[in-house]
């Protein structure tokens, strides 16, 4: 009789968790892609504590406190390792819908992957999306900040050179000016000796005769 | 007599100061490419038969003239003989339409040094959707690095008639960039000279860094030999001549002008034959270099991908076949492949779509040129280095300093001519010109920074220099030996300089040059009508790759109109000068 309903109980329970049964999902883990050298085998006592997350996530569903390490059922256990896996409500007959499982699991996926040290890629749940980290956007984009702070240097270095430019020009202007000036008060004062002007050739207007100088041919080439 | 030409302090920044123009982002993005597609080693030579047949020639051609005439394209040209005056026009004209994309290029560069210093790199990963289950939709379809290019850098249009609107990042950059040539070109010569000491010589530093890096990266030597390993057969191809000859010719920026402008600030004794030999050796040798670091990364890369290819074919047998995970390597995977495909075969039948065939030589033949060289492929490779921030940083830097100091020569030909003109220069100072020059094409630039900007960069990339500058140079060379004449350009030259000039000059710009050039002029008139309508590469969201469209008839026109305009200020300068000299020879007659 004992026997019977063992048989029975498994039957149910081997209805319950099959690979593409309504309701069960399969997991696979990539322990040597994660860990390399430190992977760990994959054995009951690994089982056990998969078994054991997959209930902690369930209990923190509301109205599913009472989920139980038993009502969680693997499966199809391969050398992958990948199994499928099924949370039963209490009386072991129904299956919780899929819709629960996911959302506790997408809640808890840290959790889980982290008592298993491995992450979202290593353990993957077929079918459960997982929430994927948005990257970290500061207040102010940094470009802008470095953006800002070149364009305020190059600008700070335009105006010094404008400035200094015109100061140049300035100093320039005023040079020429200022000598004009001492050359004019010279030039007024015509000398006289014997009633002759000293200063018969008129230099003031010379000009320079083009056709015998060239500014090429003023110093001999070598 | 007003004041005297500034000079260059000392001949070394005159060499640097064409060595930072010649040097230029064409050296890193266009001869790797051609390399490749023309046989790897044996693309050298043809390259260096056309350096030395037409590059070195026509290079001492413009600066002898500048440095004979003293004076920007403008007034050399109108001295060496007055029906002349619209060759030194069409120079002008050629160069604003350059310094109007080149800089969009700066602010490119400026664009993804700010955003290198973030970590990850933001053309590393790829934004996440909605309801952040996964990943753009957009992104996940073409690369994140492509992504960031199109989507985030560009917000690129999916055609050239939807303009969009300007992108203000982009616009932000392009003033800095503006800023920045301005703060350069400023003072003239006094400014320029000291500048030149850094993009000339920085770009190497950081291409020596690079090159001890992407030697020691992993998978370098398979690029490198690649890229070596000769393919004779394509020295018969007339393809691989003719763009050996283009880019030779562009690379050197003949026919701009500013060649011609920077040698008039020499000194009139300045020996300008060793200077022309010693700037095309170096920008040659550059471009060789450029590419041994080029074509280690290219290997780095694409062994990555192969791998990468290689451990998803693992993982999809693992995950299909539920094996020992770690049991599949790179080793066994044939042999279990085809262990499998006897064992299981219905189920291997299903898989075996999805199965690539990973191959090292086709990711290596990918060749990828121009701005999808630079902003792509680069990226991708240098976010999967260690330290990639720091990589990043150092790749845009160099980059930025070849293209400002590119730009330098730019706008160096544009404000020459306007500095000399008297007119000009009477009302107002240096300084206000080369701003009000610097406003102006900003203001212009804005255009390639509206959503549909790039495709315009391209139309200017393609067209407005290419047909143009081939005719300028041709104009001259034909014009210094016949017009001119050759023999009183070569006394000009010997009682200036010193030195006598080598028969092989003067064999050179009288016949093989000018010779080179028409048939060159008339291979790419011929392919521009064998090929009858334009086409480009528009970008399509939804595919995330590129697809081909016909331009709208308005971008033909406007092509039209670029080439139109540089090229017929040549015979418009001289029909306009025959007229003047009409008009003088009736009115003195009318006098008499």
């Amino acid at each position: 009789m004992l026997w019977l309903l063992f048989f029975l109980v498994s039957a149910i329970h081997a209805e319950l968790c099959q690979p593409d049964a309504e309701n069960a999902f399969k997991v696979r883990l990539s322990l040597r892609t994660a860990l390399g050298d430190k992977a760990y085998a994959w054995d009951t006592n690994e089982e056990y504590l998969f078994k054991a997350m997959v209930a902690f996530s369930m209990r923190r569903v509301p109205n599913r406190e009472a989920t139980e390490i038993s009502h969680v059922l693997l499966c199809n256990v391969t050398q992958r390792v990948s199994f499928w896996f099924v949370v039963t409500d209490p009386s072991r007959n129904h299956t919780l819908p899929a819709v629960e499982v996911q959302s506790a699991i997408r809640m808890n996926r840290n959790r889980i992957n982290n008592a298993f040290f491995l992450n979202d890629q290593t353990l993957e749940f077929l079918r459960i999306p997982a929430t994927l980290a948005p990257p970290t956007d500061p207040s102010v984009p940094i470009w802008i900040i470095i953006f800002g702070v070149i364009f305020c240097i190059v600008i700070v270095a335009t105006m010094l050179l404008i400035l200094s430019g015109i100061r140049q020009h300035r100093r320039k202007n005023k040079g020429p000016s200022e000598m004009e000036d001492t050359e004019d008060k010279w030039e007024n004062t015509v000398k006289i000796e014997n009633g002759i002007p000293c200063d018969p050739l008129d230099m003031k207007g010379g000009h320079v005769n083009d056709a015998f100088v060239t500014e090429d041919e003023r110093l001999t080439p070598l | 007599m007003d004041e005297a030409r500034p000079l260059w302090a000392t001949p070394l920044q005159f060499v640097f100061a064409c060595l930072s123009y010649a040097v230029g982002l064409g050296n890193v993005w266009r001869f790797p490419y051609l390399c490749q597609m023309y046989g790897g080693g044996s693309f050298l030579v043809p390259y260096i038969i056309m350096l030395t047949v037409e590059g070195m020639p026509l290079l001492y051609l413009e600066l002898a003239v500048g440095q004979r005439m003293r004076q920007g394209s403008i007034g050399a040209w109108r001295t060496i003989n007055p029906y002349l005056s619209g060759v030194g026009v069409a120079s002008v004209v050629a160069s604003f339409f350059l310094s109007l994309y080149y800089n969009v290029v700066n602010a490119w560069a400026f664009w993804y040094l700010f955003h290198s210093l973030q970590d990850p790199l933001p053309w590393s990963v790829c934004p996440l959707n909605g309801n952040r289950t996964g990943y753009d939709e957009e992104c996940e379809k073409a690369s994140s690095t492509q992504y960031f290019w199109y989507r985030k850098t560009l917000n690129i249009s999916p055609s050239i008639q939807e303009s969009g609107a300007v992108q203000w990042e982009l616009a932000l950059c392009l003033i800095l960039a503006w800023l920045l040539v301005y703060l350069c070109i400023l003072r003239g010569t006094e400014s320029t000279g000291k500048v030149v000491y850094f993009t000339a010589l920085l770009p190497y530093c950081v291409l020596i860094v690079y090159l001890v890096r992407g030697l020691t990266l992993h998978g370098a030597t398979n690029g490198l030999a690649y890229m070596f390993t000769p393919k004779m057969e394509q020295l018969a191809n007339p393809k691989a001549w003719t763009n050996a000859a283009t880019q030779v010719f562009f690379s050197l920026g003949l026919g701009f002008g500013s060649l011609i402008a920077f040698a008039s600030y020499n000194e009139p004794s300045n020996n300008c034959q060793k200077h022309a030999v010693v700037v095309s050796i170096i920008n040659s040798s550059t471009s060789i270099f450029a590419s041994v670091v080029t074509f280690s990364i290219y290997g780095f890369k694409a062994t990555f991908n192969y791998e990468s290819c290689l451990n998803k074919v693992i993982l999809l047998l693992t995950n299909s076949f539920d094996l020992e995970d770690g049991f599949l390597t790179v080793s066994n995977l044939e042999e279990v492949k085809s262990y499998l495909a006897s064992a299981y075969p219905s189920k291997y039948s299903e898989v075996f779509p999805q199965i690539k065939n990973c191959s090292l030589e086709s990711e290596l033949e990918t060749a990828v040129q121009g701005t999808g060289l630079a902003f792509i492929v680069y990226t991708e490779a240098i976010q999967n280095m260690e330290a990639s921030q720091l990589w990043s940083v150092l790749y845009f830097f160099m980059l930025l300093l070849l293209g400002i100091g590119s730009m330098l020569g730019n706008t160096a030909a544009i404000l020459t001519p306007l500095t000399d003109s008297k007119v000009i220069s009477s009302y107002l100072p240096k300084e206000a010109i080369s701003g009000l020059v610097c406003l102006v094409s900003c203001a212009i630039g804005l255009v390639f920074t509206m959503e549909a900007g790039n495709y315009w960069f391209d139309i200017f990339n393609d067209y407005a220099a290419t047909l143009p500058l081939l005719l300028i140079v041709l104009v001259e060379a034909a014009a210094v030996c016949y017009l001119y004449g050759l023999r009183r350009f070569e006394s000009d030259l010997k009682s200036m300089t010193g030195h006598a000039l080598n028969w092989y000059w003067k064999a050179m710009w009288g016949g093989v040059s000018p010779l080179l050039i028409i048939s060159l002029f008339v291979f790419y008139l011929s392919d521009y009508i064998i090929t009858g309508t334009l086409q480009y590469q528009a970008w399509d969201a939804s595919q995330g790759q590129l697809v081909t469209k016909d331009y709208p008839p308005y971008a033909l026109a406007i092509t039209g109109l670029l080439v139109a305009s540089s090229t017929m200020c040549i015979p418009l300068g001289a029909l306009g000068t025959f007229i003047v000299r009409h008009l003088k020879r009736g009115d003195t007659a009318s006098v008499a």
